[in-house]
């Protein structure tokens, strides 16, 4: 028998309500079927089951809040028998799974964050891999880096910091040893609540009352969403040194072979500057691994593959950057279907796990609300931050040195200078550039 | 309420017991013309006579055995025992008789005896006299231990432990015999709970039997610079009433126990464990403990308080774990 744990989607993500079971006990499963759909602070996401099996018994019920590593069903292996092992209360599994959530959140998340080891209880599952032909995906590897120095932290303390929300490094320790006792977490919870800092999002019991079941879902949605943007967003320049650089490129080719290109095409399958966009980034960052990635532990780890965290706005407000998986290798006839499917269901609040957790750099596009140019903020752990403004025409010097106009885009770099530097940065531009010269090749 | 000492709350408990039901009897070394060596069965033996009130040989193994015989006869008797060092003697008919026939005959005997026995050190008797090895006993299935601390368990724990139908074994701290409080009317009490002896806020003193007193001190202490402690008196040593325990600690998140036992596999440790199983997750310090130092108990006045569990220790133990 095995048990199918509630995985960790996201470095922010410490719990999630089961909404609905896909399988019923009894029923067969395969290696990455979607089994169950869980809320979590940012959508509702496909859960997909990692192994062939019979499920036994689900163990949490549709409307229940757990923590990540909660045991959601029991498996029976092909060929095992019933009965072999009772199958586990969740209850029972109740005190382990906050130690494991962080233990996951620090794996996909923490930079510098203290790593917590579970201090009981067996490991978490490892996390599935991607679901296409993407290579390993980076979890598993950053699973096993955890380890580093612990906070020193009373239990009380850390679970109550969980229940807050509360981010604990860099809160001041009175305990015996300079321990972090309930009081700091009280003191460091007043002031966060002051300068809404620190607060860390998904551990969402920052509102524990106003659960799905309180209040509007779409407002607690939002709110949360809200959370956990402040939250990564905060804990990116508490902990990530960024460099920025701009680059300046010419768009006149890449708009004249889009007009072709699309000339021929029905309205539906017409390619946009975006996915050029991606596809190029995609393309460069294969000459410079060193932006693609995650900084955990105080070490770089490389991303097997181009996983483009694209950021979408949503129409209520806020944003997600869930991974458009293995840019590098799309045709953009595949690539632009793609990306509008996940747009779109974005949108509808439907993204599967992987697309939650594999983006290894974030582009964001804001030039369609008309800005110049973005400086970005780099989600962690990922390493780096591709901004795109506002493709226009503007003055430009030709190679024969005329003035003429230009539609030119200025395209922005925003790196952790932990893991690479200015020059290698602006080599990564300089090539980003380049493939934009080149469109028929993306 | 009348003011009344541990040792006559301890008679009038005897007493009560002999005139209420005449399966009861009582043994033990000098229990009788002596009048017992801390003079709890003063005056019984004229009251009620040789045949309930009877002395016995210096041979702990013989009269606990004829104890257990007894009780398996359908008496109800009362062993005592002149102080738990030399209970070891004894260990085998009540570890292996006593504490096992119930389950050996499947239920079909038990063993309804009360062995009641000094304990623990404070009177410079050394290291033969002066042990506190309770854990020994609660450490056993088949058998209850309890520690009467006050004057009202003194007065009430006797006649449940006789209505048990399984061995009872009491503890009574040498220290506490001379120990005078208000006995309250209504002196009735379980033998299954722990008790709250003082509410507080900050931390949970966890403790039992001869340092309860000195526990109350130290939170008087400690109360007087501000630091709000909750007192809890296992009285029962086993079972221990876990509940009781983990209820205090979730509510203020930091414990020390005090126990007059050695710290190498005490009930001190034993209570740290159950606040690990069970609090884990609400602890805000480490549980700390106060225990006798491990060395044979000393003879010498200075070395004899130094070895012991004492208020400083505990109001010391307390401040290490606020870190104040």
């Amino acid at each position: 028998m095995s048990e199918f744990r509630l995985p960790s989607l996201g470095a922010d993500m410490d719990e999630g309500t089961l909404l609905q079971w896909l399988v019923q006990p009894g029923d067969t499963v395969h290696k990455g079927q979607v089994v169950a759909v869980v809320d979590t602070a940012k959508a509702a996401i496909d859960i997909e089951i990692w192994q062939d099996g019979t499920v036994q018994a689900l163990q949490v019920q549709p409307g229940e809040k757990v923590p990540v590593g909660t045991v959601l069903a029991t498996l029976l292996a092909p060929g095992e028998a019933a009965g072999a092992a009772p199958p586990i209360q969740a209850a029972q599994v109740a005190p382990v799974p906050p130690e494991m959530a962080r233990a996951q959140a620090a794996a996909s998340g923490a930079a510098g964050e203290a790593a917590p080891i579970p201090a009981q209880g067996p490991p978490p599952p490892p996390p599935p891999p991607p679901t296409s032909a993407a290579g390993p995906a980076p979890l598993p590897t950053l699973q096993a880096a955890v380890s580093g120095l612990r906070l020193r932290v009373s239990p009380a303390a850390r679970r109550q910091a969980e229940a807050l929300g509360l981010e604990l490094q860099g809160v001041a320790g009175s305990g015996p040893g300079g321990a972090i006792t309930l009081a700091d977490v009280a003191l460091a919870a007043a002031s966060a609540s002051a300068s809404a800092s620190p607060v860390r999002p998904a551990a969402s019991a920052a509102a524990p009352v106003a659960g799905p079941t309180a209040g509007t879902p779409a407002t607690d949605r939002q709110a949360e969403i809200r959370r956990a943007i402040a939250s990564a967003m905060s804990r990116s320049k508490r902990e990530i040194p960024h460099y920025y650089l701009l680059e300046t490129i010419p768009m006149a080719r890449a708009q004249q072979w889009l007009a072709e290109a699309n000339a021929g095409r029905p309205i539906t399958t017409r390619l946009l500057m975006a996915a050029l966009q991606l596809k190029a980034v995609a393309l460069a960052l294969r000459r410079y691994p060193e932006l693609n990635g995650f900084f955990i532990d105080g070490q770089f780890q490389p991303a097997p593959a181009a996983h483009i965290g694209v950021a979408i706005s949503l129409r209520q407000g806020g944003l997600i950057a869930p991974a458009l998986h293995n840019v590098d290798q799309l045709p953009l006839d595949a690539l632009m279907p793609a990306l509008a499917d996940l747009v779109q269901r974005t949108r509808a609040g439907s993204l599967r796990r992987t697309e939650m957790v594999d983006a290894s750099i974030t582009v964001t596009n804001l030039g369609d609300q008309g800005v110049e140019a973005v400086l970005g903020v780099i989600h962690p752990p990922q390493v780096a931050l591709v901004g795109f403004g506002r493709i226009a025409p503007r003055p430009w010097v030709d190679a024969a040195g005329g003035l003429c106009v230009m539609p030119t885009v200025t395209a922005s770099l925003a790196a952790d200078h932990r893991v690479s530097d200015g020059h290698r940065g602006g080599l990564f531009l300089a090539e980003l550039h380049e493939q934009l010269q080149h469109p028929e090749e993306l | 309420m009348k003011k009344t000492t541990y040792r006559e709350a301890l008679r009038a408990a005897h007493r009560e017991a002999l005139l209420t039901d005449p399966r009861v009897f009582i043994m033990g070394e000098d229990v009788g013309r002596y009048g017992g060596s801390y003079a709890v069965t003063m005056g019984l033996l004229a009251e009620f006579g040789e045949a309930r009130v009877r002395d016995t040989p210096l041979s702990e193994l013989g009269f606990v055995g004829a104890g257990v015989g007894a009780a398996l006869g359908g008496m109800r008797p009362i062993v005592e025992i002149m102080t738990v060092n030399f209970s070891l003697l004894a260990l085998d008919p009540i570890v292996n008789t006593a504490a096992t026939l119930g389950h050996m005959s499947g239920g079909q005997f038990s063993v309804p005896l009360v062995v009641r026995m000094a304990t623990g050190a404070g009177r410079q008797l050394a290291a033969q006299h002066s042990h506190s090895l309770e854990n020994w006993y609660a450490h056993v299935p088949g058998i209850r231990v309890l520690a009467p601390a006050t004057v009202a368990d003194a007065r009430g724990m006797l006649g449940p432990a006789l209505a048990d139908p399984d061995t009872v074994v009491i503890f009574e701290h040498a220290q506490l015999y001379n120990l005078e409080e208000d006995l309250p009317d209504d002196w009735h009490c379980d033998i299954t709970h722990a008790a709250v002896r003082r509410a507080g806020t900050q931390l949970s003193l966890i403790t039992y039997g001869g340092s309860l007193p000195k526990t109350m001190q130290a939170a008087e202490v400690l109360a007087s610079e501000g630091i709000d402690v909750e007192v809890i008196d296992l009285r029962v040593l086993r079972p221990l009433d876990t509940a009781t325990i983990a209820a205090s600690v979730r509510k203020t998140h930091r414990a020390v126990v005090v126990d007059e036992g050695w710290k190498s596999g005490s009930l001190a440790a034993e209570v740290m464990a159950r606040i690990m199983e069970e609090c884990f997750y609400d602890l805000d310090a480490p549980v700390a403990r106060v225990c006798s130092e491990e060395v044979p108990m000393p003879y010498a006045k200075h070395l004899e308080e130094a070895a012991l569990p004492q208020v400083p220790k505990i109001v010391a133990a307390v401040k290490g774990v606020l870190n104040v």
